[in-house]
C-alpha cells in the first residue's frame, strides 16, 4: 500500500536536511510502529506523507497504491485515502465540529465522485461513532478543538479517522498528552479501525502505546534513516535499554 | 447570444404577447441634459410629477451642495468625480447597457451560474439593455407575487410603495419625515442625494402593528429601477415592529459607477426596526475597472422611549464601500446594534463602520464587526461611540476582528470614542487575524479544497453576524462570501 523509497528531504526554508534515505514499505492490514528519539525526523515523515508544503524532497519516491504521491496536493492525498492524525489538533474558531466532519466527509465523496451523505444518515453514523468515543453531542457543537483539552483533541482525531475511513492511517504520537483512561478509549478506537484492507503508521516514543495497538512491524528511526527493523519485541528492549545505542548506529 | 435566446424560446413557447408587458424604449430620448444645476433638478422633479414642495426642498439641497467639498478623510482614493459630467435623469440602465448577455463580464456570469441564478433574472442584474429582454417579465412572473403581496400589506394597514409614490400619495408623512433623520447638509453625498435622489423604497408601520412578512426590495427588482441615488425612508409607529430586506445576493452592474444613497428610519416609542442588507454591486474587473463606488449615508433614529435599531449588512461588492449605517439613541432606554461583514477582495477598498450616538438615558449599542480582506483590497473598520451630557448610564459593546488572506491587503481599524457622562461605560474590543498555513494544511489533510477550507475558516470567522441575518437571507450570505473569496489563495 505504501512504499517509500530512499527518501530524502530537508526543510525547504533553511535547507536543513532531515530524512536521510528511508526506505519502508507497508502492506495492507499491517500495523508498523516508527519510534524512535526527539529529533529523529518522525513527525516530519508524517508531514511529508501528508503533503505539507514546508518540506524539499531532494531524492527518493513515495507510492500510494502504486500512485506517485509526491505528485498528488495534500486534498487529493486525504481524497485517495491517507489519513494524519497530528499530534497538535489545529483550533478552527466559530466552525462546529459537526460542520466540520460534514464538511470534510462530503468534500472526499465529491472528489472520489459520491453523492454527498444526507443529513439523517450523516447524523446516525456520527453518534455511534462519537459514542464509542466517548464524545458527547455538546462537544460536537463546540468549535473545533477551541478550548478541547488534550485527551478531547485526540478523540476527536480519532473520530474524524473512523468517519472518513481511510486506507492509511498515520498517527503521530496520538499517545501524547493522554491519561490512562484517554489512551485506553483512543487505543481501543483505532483497534476498531484495524482490517485487512488497511494500513497503519504509529508514530510514538513509547512502549506504552505499543501495549494497547499492537504493532506487526517496528522500526527505529535515528537521524533521517531506518536503523533497525523488527517486531514486537523490538519495542520492549528499546523501553529497557533506551535509544542511545542506535543514536550511536546512525551517527 | 445563448442566453436570451434561450428566454425568447422560452416565451415563444407558452406563447406570450412580447409587446404588452409594456416595455418600451423611448426611455433613452428621456435623457436630461448632462451637469448639476437647478435646471437638471427642475427637469427631474417635473419628470417625477412631484409638488411644489418637493422641487424647492431638492432645489435647496442643490443650492448648499454648491457651497460643499468631497469628504477625504476616508481611507479610499478614486479619481475625481467630475459632477457635471454625470446624468442625473436616465433609466441608467439605457445609457450603455450591453445588448446581450455575450456582451457581460463572463466572469460575473460565471458567478451567478454559482449562485443558481436563472437567466430571466440574470439579464435583469446585469444590465442587459431592456429592448432586448423584453419578455423576460412573462417569465418572470413578479407581478402576481407582488399583488398578492400587496394586498396582505393593505390588509394590515403597512405602506410599502417607492418613495416617488410616496411624495404624491402621502406628503404630510413625506414632508414630516423627509430629512429629519439625515439633515439635508448632513454630508456632501447626502445632499447630492437630496437634490437628485431617483427613487427607493418607502415604508410606515402604523402604531402597534407588526408588519406580517419580511419587506423586501426583491419584490421590487421588476417594478422599478431605483436609479443611482437611492432614498429610503422607513417609520415606525409606537409599538410596532418591521424587518426590512435590501439588495441581493447576486453581483448587479451597473453602467452609473457613482452610487450615493441615503436611507433614513425612524423608530417611535417602544418601535423596532430590523434593517438588513446585503450589497453585492460589482466590484470591477480582475484589474479593479468599472466597479461601482458606493457612496452611503444610513441613518436610524431612535427617537422614541424603549425602541430598537438593528443595522446588518453583509457588504461584499464596490470597488469603493464608504458607509456607516448609524443609531442616534435619542429615547431613554432605546437600543442600537450594528451587525456587519465587509469583505473586499481584487482591488476592492472598503471603509466602513458605524455610529452610536447616545443621548438618552439608560440607552445601549451593540457594534459586532467583521472585516476580511484578500487580494490588495484595503478594508477599514470607522466607527464612533459617543455618550453625551444627559445620557447617563449608556453602555456599548464593540468587537471588531479582521482576518486577512495573502500577503497583499490591509485592514484598518479606527475607533473613535467619546464620552461627556462619567457613568457610561465603553467596551472596545478588537482582533486581527490571518488564515494559518496550519489551519489550511489541516483542512487540506481532511480533504477540503483550498477554496472549501477559506470558506470553512471564514464562515466561522462570521458566524455572530451571519446569525442576525434572517434566515433565508443567511444562506444566501454565506454562499456568496465564499464566493467573494474564491482565488484569493494559492
Amino acid at each position: 500500500m505504501l512504499e517509500i523509497k530512499n527518501l530524502h528531504a530537508r526543510i525547504a526554508e533553511d535547507e536543513a536536511e532531515i530524512l536521510r534515505g528511508i526506505d519502508l514499505t507497508v502492506n495492507p492490514g499491517e500495523v508498523h510502529a516508527v519510534m524512535g528519539p526527539n529529533g529523529s525526523g518522525k513527525s516530519t515523515l508524517s508531514y511529508i506523507l501528508a503533503g505539507k508544503e514546508d518540506y524539499e524532497i531532494t531524492e527518493g519516491e513515495i507510492l500510494f497504491n502504486g500512485e506517485n504521491m509526491l505528485d498528488m496536493e495534500p486534498d487529493e492525498r486525504a481524497a485517495a485515502g491517507m489519513f494524519l492524525a497530528f499530534q497538535y489538533p489545529i483550533e478552527i474558531p466559530g466552525v462546529a465540529t459537526m460542520e466540520f466532519l460534514k464538511t470534510a466527509l462530503n468534500a472526499q465523496r465529491k472528489a472520489r465522485g459520491e453523492d454527498p451523505l444526507s443529513i439523517p444518515d450523516f447524523m446516525k453514523t456520527v453518534k455511534a461513532k462519537a459514542a464509542d468515543l466517548n464524545i458527547s453531542m455538546d462537544m460536537l457543537k463546540r468549535p473545533l478543538n477551541v478550548g478541547f483539552s488534550g485527551g478531547e483533541k485526540k478523540r476527536s482525531e480519532i473520530l474524524q479517522m473512523s468517519l472518513l475511513e481511510p486506507k492509511l492511517c498515520v498517527l503521530d504520537e496520538t499517545d501524547s498528552g493522554l491519561d490512562i483512561d484517554a489512551l485506553r478509549i483512543v487505543s481501543e478506537g483505532v483497534n476498531k479501525l484495524r482490517s485487512p484492507e488497511r494500513a497503519m503508521v504509529v508514530i510514538t516514543h513509547y512502549q506504552r502505546l505499543l501495549d494497547h495497538i499492537v504493532p506487526d512491524v517496528v522500526h527505529v528511526l535515528s537521524r533521517g534513516k531506518i536503523v533497525k527493523t523488527g517486531d514486537k519485541a523490538l519495542a520492549l528492549e528499546l523501553e529497557k535499554n533506551g535509544y542511545a545505542d542506535y543514536v550511536d548506529a546512525a551517527a | 447570444m445563448p442566453a436570451v435566446q434561450e428566454t425568447i424560446d422560452q416565451v415563444k413557447a407558452i406563447d406570450v404577447d412580447q409587446y404588452k408587458y409594456g416595455f418600451v424604449t423611448e426611455i433613452e430620448s428621456e435623457k436630461g441634459a448632462k451637469g448639476l444645476s437647478e435646471e437638471t433638478v427642475r427637469f427631474l422633479s417635473a419628470k417625477k410629477d412631484e409638488p411644489e414642495w418637493m422641487t424647492e426642498w431638492r432645489l435647496d439641497a442643490l443650492r448648499r451642495f454648491k457651497t460643499m467639498l468631497e469628504p477625504s478623510w476616508a481611507r479610499v482614493s478614486y479619481p475625481d468625480i467630475d459632477f457635471d459630467e454625470l446624468y442625473y435623469w436616465a433609466a441608467p440602465k439605457s445609457v450603455e447597457g450591453p445588448k446581450s448577455l455575450d456582451e457581460v463580464d463572463p466572469e460575473l456570469l460565471a458567478t451567478y451560474e454559482k449562485l443558481g441564478i436563472p437567466l430571466a433574472e440574470q439579464e435583469i442584474l446585469a444590465g442587459v439593455e431592456p429592448k432586448n429582454r423584453v419578455a423576460v417579465d412573462a417569465v418572470f412572473d413578479s407581478v402576481s407575487v407582488v399583488t398578492t403581496f400587496k394586498e396582505e400589506l393593505k390588509k394590515a394597514g403597512v405602506i410599502f410603495c417607492s418613495i416617488s409614490e410616496a411624495v404624491r400619495e402621502y406628503p404630510d408623512l413625506v414632508k414630516k419625515y423627509l430629512g429629519s433623520v439625515v439633515p439635508v447638509t448632513d454630508n456632501f453625498y447626502a445632499t447630492l442625494n437630496s437634490a437628485v435622489f431617483s427613487d427607493g423604497s418607502f415604508v410606515y408601520v402604523p402604531e402597534g402593528v407588526r408588519c406580517p412578512m419580511e419587506l423586501s426590495t426583491y419584490f421590487r427588482i421588476n417594478e422599478q429601477n431605483t436609479g443611482q441615488f437611492e432614498r429610503t425612508l422607513i417609520i415606525a409607529e409606537k409599538g410596532s415592529y418591521v424587518s426590512y430586506l435590501e439588495g441581493c445576493t447576486a453581483p448587479q452592474r451597473d453602467e452609473n459607477q457613482l452610487h450615493a444613497a441615503v436611507v433614513e428610519l425612524v423608530a417611535l416609542d417602544d418601535a423596532e426596526i430590523k434593517y438588513s442588507t446585503v450589497q453585492n454591486w460589482y466590484p470591477g474587473d480582475k484589474d479593479g475597472k468599472g466597479g461601482i463606488y458606493n457612496f452611503v449615508t444610513k441613518r436610524g433614529d431612535c427617537r422614541g422611549r424603549n425602541s430598537k435599531i438593528s443595522w446588518t449588512q453583509v457588504e461584499t461588492g464596490s470597488a469603493i464601500t464608504w458607509k456607516y449605517p448609524s443609531c442616534i439613541l435619542r429615547g431613554d432606554n432605546s437600543r442600537g446594534e450594528f451587525y456587519s461583514i465587509a469583505v473586499s477582495n481584487g482591488h476592492q477598498q472598503v471603509d466602513s463602520g458605524t455610529k452610536m450616538i447616545h443621548l438618552g438615558k439608560n440607552t445601549s449599542s451593540r457594534i459586532i464587526s467583521k472585516g476580511i480582506s484578500a487580494g490588495v483590497s484595503q478594508n477599514t473598520y470607522r466607527g464612533l461611540v459617543s455618550a453625551h451630557r444627559k445620557a447617563s448610564n449608556a453602555r456599548n459593546f464593540t468587537q471588531c476582528d479582521s482576518l486577512l488572506i495573502g500577503q497583499d491587503c490591509g485592514a484598518h481599524t479606527v475607533p473613535y470614542i467619546e464620552s461627556k457622562n462619567a457613568s457610561a461605560v465603553f467596551e472596545h474590543e478588537a482582533t486581527t487575524s490571518k488564515i494559518s498555513d496550519d489551519q489550511m494544511f489541516y483542512c487540506l489533510q481532511r480533504g477540503l479544497s483550498e477554496e472549501e477550507a477559506v470558506a470553512l475558516i471564514v464562515n466561522g470567522f462570521v458566524k455572530d453576524v451571519i446569525q442576525q441575518l434572517p434566515m433565508e437571507f443567511a444562506v444566501e450570505a454565506q454562499k456568496l462570501i465564499s464566493i467573494s473569496l474564491e482565488g484569493s489563495v494559492g
